[in-house]
């Protein structure tokens, strides 16, 4: 089983998880969304699978490229 | 005149309120928040206070803090700026009550024409010309039942919003069926409004502002108009004065339209009317915003008035200017810390940012070379404003000190804005809204 790490693309914060541990996923799928510099940024599954770790809490900040999710599939 | 005015904001336009209030002698005082506390403009201003913390709600939109910090500087006036709690009618009714003048209008404008669906309606009664458009709507059937009225295609918008958050476009009473609650849903998220209403679609329609002025003492003028067709994701990109390629004297009748309607109105101080002007050559209101622009230097460029100044004077009760004429042709283009290919945010330090003298250019920034740029508020880094004598030398300024300007440590949008004051569209002035999706 293949394990994609989801990475956020900007540096802000975690806005909304719209996702649980456990959902099944399709490639595009929105997780989560985050907020920089007044804006909504959604983060999008990169593969399809299992959502098997989020790694980020609703107000956390985040950095570019941190790794924010994973996905088994 | 006032004394010590504190500005309520952050970034190029605290600077430039700062720059203000030194020309006219007046002390100001600056707040920032922890991310802002080496910008440039605090060494600037007479005073500084702190607002802990980052986020907007802890800072620049805690009226609690700002209202201490009012106070306790003794500030006699409070400059808005744009943004934050400029058109917050509670904000500058809290002002006013503590004997405290707000540098902007009576906040019964700010009410007024914070309601979108009221402000449209307001300035039609006045003779100003509208697209055709509907009642805040609360429910399906009516709203299927005026878009069949309007004829669609039609735009769908929270009558809270403004700015282009939630408009979407709708072309079948179907998908207006589809929509509708959603388009509920994020306007209450958004707005705390779930009000929506329904115009008329344009198709790449231009969007063309007239900025007004408008004294304590029933006199109201123009200074002419601005085009700020170019944007991106309703975000404006690109404006300049004159709006290249429309007949003067169809515009020139829309101004006098608009001053007459605030002079009717009783509107006072700054104020601009949003305008729509599609194919077919004719205008309709879009809605009015209470305060400064952000685009408001190109306006001084090919005037001479100084915008910030006059809008100080008139709210200690000035007189309003004479009318200045234009000459020549200003453009600006927003330098934003973002992607120019993703256009998503790009944050960081900027190691090297280096902003050259060039002649016939205007730079604002509120950011100076080592600074953070940080995730918490809006990603503009510079205005960048060029003035010549024709569109042509206008443009080619722009794109020199768009080239000139050393940015290091983050991304910015300087080849996208090059790559469109460079395109056969821009430069034909063939400009509206959709511009982008064609170069």
């Amino acid at each position: 089983m293949a394990r994609h790490d989801v990475e956020s693309e900007v540096t802000g914060n975690v806005w909304k998880i719209q996702l649980e541990v456990g959902a099944s996923v399709a490639e595009g799928d929105v997780i989560m969304i985050l907020e920089s510099m007044k804006m909504e940024i959604p983060v999008e599954a990169p593969a399809a699978g299992t959502l098997a770790e989020i790694l980020v809490a609703e107000e956390d900040q985040v950095e570019e490229e941190q790794v924010v999710a994973v996905i088994e599939g | 005149m006032f004394s010590k005015v504190l500005i309520a904001n952050r970034g190029a336009i605290a600077r430039r309120v700062v720059r203000a209030c030194h020309e006219l002698g007046i002390s100001s005082v600056v707040v920032y928040s922890d991310a802002d506390g080496e910008a440039p403009y605090l060494a600037e201003a007479s005073e500084t206070v702190h607002l802990p913390g980052n986020a907007a709600p802890d800072t620049y939109l805690n009226q609690d803090l700002l209202l201490q910090a009012i106070k306790n500087s003794g500030s006699d006036a409070v400059h808005p700026g744009y943004g934050f709690l400029s058109e917050h009618a509670g904000f500058a009714q809290a002002v006013v009550d503590a004997g405290v003048a707000f540098i902007g209008p009576d906040p019964k404008w700010l009410t007024a024409m914070g309601d979108k669906v009221a402000a449209r309606e307001t300035m039609q009664a006045q003779g100003f010309p509208v697209f055709a458009g509907s009642q805040a709507i609360a429910d399906v059937s009516e709203a299927l039942a005026e878009a069949e009225r309007i004829g669609y295609p039609i735009m769908l918008k929270p009558s809270g919003g403004g700015g282009g958050m939630g408009m979407q476009r709708v072309d079948s009473a179907e998908q207006l069926e589809n929509s509708f609650f959603q388009a509920q849903a994020i306007a209450s998220q958004a707005f705390s409004n779930a009000a929506v209403y329904l115009e008329k679609f344009l198709s790449a329609p231009r969007h063309i502002e007239y900025q007004v002025l408008a004294d304590n003492h029933g006199n109201a003028m123009h200074v002419y108009e601005r085009d700020c067709s170019v944007q991106r994701r309703h975000q404006k990109l690109i404006e300049e004065s004159p709006a290249p390629d429309i007949d003067p004297a169809v515009l020139s009748e829309v101004a006098d339209q608009a001053v007459v309607a605030c002079q009717a109105l009783g509107y006072n101080n700054v104020g601009t009317l949003e305008t729509m002007y599609d194919q077919s050559g004719s205008s309709g209101f879009l809605e009015m915003n209470t305060r400064i622009q952000v685009e408001h230097g190109v306006t001084e460029m090919v005037t001479g008035l100084d915008l910030v100044q006059t809008q100080i004077d008139l709210a200690a009760g000035g007189q309003l200017p004479t009318k200045p004429a234009r000459n020549g042709v200003a453009i600006e283009a927003r330098l934003y810390a973002e992607d120019p290919d993703t256009l998503l945010p790009s944050t960081g330090k900027l190691n090297r940012f280096v902003v050259p003298e060039l002649h016939s250019v205007r730079v604002e920034t509120g950011f100076t070379e080592g600074q953070v740029v940080s995730p918490y508020y809006d990603p503009l880094l510079a205005k960048v404003i060029a003035y010549a004598d024709t569109r042509e030398l206008a443009i080619g300024r722009l794109v020199v000190a768009l080239k000139a300007i050393e940015v290091q440590g983050i991304r910015t949008n300087a080849p996208l804005l090059i790559r469109i004051l460079g395109s056969e569209a821009f430069l034909s002035g063939n400009v509206d809204t959709e511009l982008l999706l064609r170069i």
